[in-house]
């Protein structure tokens, strides 16, 4: 199901390509508030910001980035694989499958609020032509001090072996951040998203990084709704995944059949509780951390067997 | 969004799937007269959100009008898991052959549409063995499908028919309304043949309301609710005596685990989202100073964009407009945080450097205030 795709391929390249370290990213919805704000901040970490669309500015110009009224405009002048969307969730499934007609691979869905069914559609439409979506409803992923393509901050991610892999923005950061203090630094950091329908699932995101030497450890940043942490854990126990692994569960208060915030935080009997969720870890021999900032004494206590 | 029974079988009714006669009653009068519409025996249930309602008492059978105006008063005035009902549905009695359960949601996992089914209905369903589990083709369900699957279930000829017109039927209203669920149990075989859903539990994508106009007369939203999303805040009302603000849903879910596990009672979950300004958060502090039994604020902000010297602003502003009068412990980290601290000094509100340190300062204010 998720075949060969290589995202540090896409992200990061080849030591003995031009573009290596600075491949270049298109931003769909750059002259909105959100997307002209990011677009700074990305520039301004290092990610090759090449181009802009936003439909009937074409022409203009972003602080030194050519804006394009679509992506076939865009494309035609550079020669992207990845996009960040900024635009908002009514127009998101227009402008994803915009980008995926023109030879997008890794597509970056930063809304929120994104109908399901326009969720299922992208995803489907992506996988056919062999492209990925991250989230929606997602921070982004970043590598530290190489790319960001998001709206994470960056003083939280500092680089090094692990992998973040987190249904939640804020506390992408927030573990990122008290990783970073203990002296654990990400490899990669990326957002499943907050909904229901994530374009990157855990178990896709794990396989990303299964076989790479360059990231030793892993931390899961869950929460209550759905059973993408349950299926992780059986597919860690199935695959005998030999790298260390921590766990956070947020919402073990939550109350249930309420949305808490995000669109996919929601329990429904035992369906998405966080004990559902924990007894899974623990049996997958995963630690799952109390409190964000237990989670750096749980890993490297784990890396130490 | 979960639709009350009521609306649920509105949305079949429209669809021509067969529902019992039934009218929603706010008060005697207007069970009074549903129930002479209708004619004895019949049903009185309780529209609630909440599961569990058969369990709990909520349904009940009435045989005539004396016990009738005693039992639907009761059933007005019964909370379920804390919540009233929102009406009661007087409901003709049925005359069931068989029970089936149908449910069609969205599998997350598989990132499609599954429906379940089992001819063992009207109990809970976890508890049954005999499901029969089918993932739609993103295509969508297919009349071949229904029809094999009526035939696993023991269907026989003429009720095999009607289910696979009902469960298409359904299947187009998910479609259409983009529901995440809709669960039928029981799904009654009557005894000429015909099927009939007993019960409806639908549940709607809210993120797809903005294109469902026709759907928003079923939103039961409170005023603090609809206060809180005009802002943009994603908003809970809980029970305790602590709000928690934060930027993030996962932050905010966390920092109630810890609450929670330092023995506090959150009383509102608020989320102001990624972009906290001076005006969001004091918007944020107004819709919690309308909760009256919240004795303490604790706001978790993790920054780096966020410039927490806005966030001070909000905070002093709130104070000295009068909006809120209880302490706020504020956790804020990123930009700007030493400039904020300083701002905030002799203020009511107290700023730590982590999250762990507020709520300890907050759990001995709380716990002092309360004995």
């Amino acid at each position: 199901m998720t075949g060969k795709f290589d995202i540090f391929e896409l992200l990061i390249g080849d030591p003995g390509e031009r573009d290596y370290e600075k491949k270049p990213v298109i931003i769909q919805g750059i002259t909105g508030n959100f997307g002209s704000a990011h677009a700074r901040l990305m520039k301004a970490y290092g990610t090759n910001v090449v181009a802009g669309i936003t439909p009937g500015k074409g022409g203009q110009d972003f602080e030194g980035i050519p804006v394009y009224n679509s992506v076939q405009e865009a494309c035609k002048n550079v020669d992207a694989k990845i996009s960040g969307i900024f635009v908002p969730a009514p127009f998101f499934l227009k402008a994803a499958k915009e980008a995926l007609d023109n030879g997008i691979k890794l597509l970056v869905a930063i809304p929120e609020h994104v109908p399901v069914r326009d969720a299922i559609d992208v995803v489907e439409y992506a996988k056919s032509k062999n492209a990925r979506i991250i989230g929606p409803n997602t921070p982004g992923v970043i590598v530290p001090e190489i790319t960001k393509i998001g709206i994470m901050p960056h003083q939280p991610f500092k680089p090094g072996t692990t992998a973040v892999f987190s249904r939640s923005g804020t506390l992408m950061y927030e573990v990122s951040f008290h990783l970073s203090k203990a002296g654990i630094g990400q490899r990669i950091a990326l957002g499943i998203g907050g909904d229901p329908i994530n374009g990157t699932n855990l178990i896709e995101a794990f396989e990303l990084i299964r076989h790479r030497d360059d990231v030793e450890s892993v931390v899961i940043v869950g929460e209550i709704g759905g059973d993408a942490e349950e299926q992780l854990a059986e597919y860690i126990m199935k695959i005998n995944f030999t790298k260390p692994v921590v766990g956070y569960i947020a919402g073990r208060s939550a109350p249930k059949e309420k949305t808490m915030g995000h669109a996919g935080a929601i329990i429904y009997g035992n369906y998405g509780s966080a004990e559902s969720k924990i007894s899974s870890f623990t049996n997958a021999n995963v630690p799952v951390a109390k409190r964000p900032a237990e989670i750096p004494e749980l890993l490297l206590r784990k890396m130490k067997k | 969004m979960r639709l009350l029974e009521y609306q649920g079988k509105q949305l079949f009714s429209e669809y021509g799937i067969p529902v019992p006669v039934s009218q929603l009653a706010l008060d005697e009068q207007e069970a009074l007269e549903a129930s002479k519409k209708i004619g004895f025996p019949l049903m009185l249930k309780s529209q609630l959100t909440v599961g569990g309602r058969g369990k709990a008492g909520a349904i009940v059978k009435c045989s005539n009008e004396s016990e009738f105006i005693t039992k639907f008063n009761e059933l007005l005035h019964k909370d379920v898991k804390g919540e009233l009902p929102k009406g009661i549905l007087v409901e003709g009695m049925i005359n069931i052959a068989k029970e089936l359960y149908v449910s069609l949601f969205l599998n997350r996992g598989k990132r499609c549409f599954t429906l379940i089914s089992s001819n063992e209905g009207g109990v809970n369903i976890e508890s049954v063995d005999s499901k029969i589990i089918i993932d739609l083709p993103h295509t969508g369900l297919s009349k071949e499908l229904v029809q094999d699957l009526a035939t696993r279930l023991g269907l026989e000829a003429k009720p095999a028919t009607l289910f696979v017109d009902f469960i298409l039927k359904l299947s187009h209203l998910v479609k259409d309304k983009e529901a995440e669920l809709a669960e039928i149990n029981p799904l009654a075989i009557l005894s000429d043949g015909s099927c009939m859903a007993l019960d409806s539990k639908v549940i709607i994508d809210d993120n797809s309301i903005f294109r469902h106009p026709e759907l928003k007369k079923f939103q039961q939203v409170s005023e603090l609710q609809a206060r809180a999303e005009e802002s943009g805040f994603s908003f809970v009302e809980l029970d305790g005596n602590i709000a928690i603000i934060g930027n993030g849903a996962g932050l905010v879910m966390s920092t109630l685990d810890l609450v929670n596990d330092n023995a506090g009672k959150p009383g509102a979950f608020l989320d102001f989202g990624g972009r906290a300004t001076t005006e969001t958060i004091y918007q944020a502090l107004e819709v919690i100073s309308k909760i009256p039994r919240i004795k303490a604020i604790l706001v978790n902000l993790f920054g780096g964009i966020v410039r927490t010297d806005l966030v001070a602003q909000a905070i002093l502003n709130a104070y000295s407009d009068g909006i809120i009068g209880v302490p706020i412990y504020a956790r804020i980290s990123g930009a700007e945080s030493v400039k904020a601290k300083e701002m905030l000094a002799g203020s009511r509100a107290k700023i730590y450097d982590s999250v762990e340190e507020a709520i300890s300062s907050l759990m001995s204010h709380v716990s002092g205030s309360s004995s």
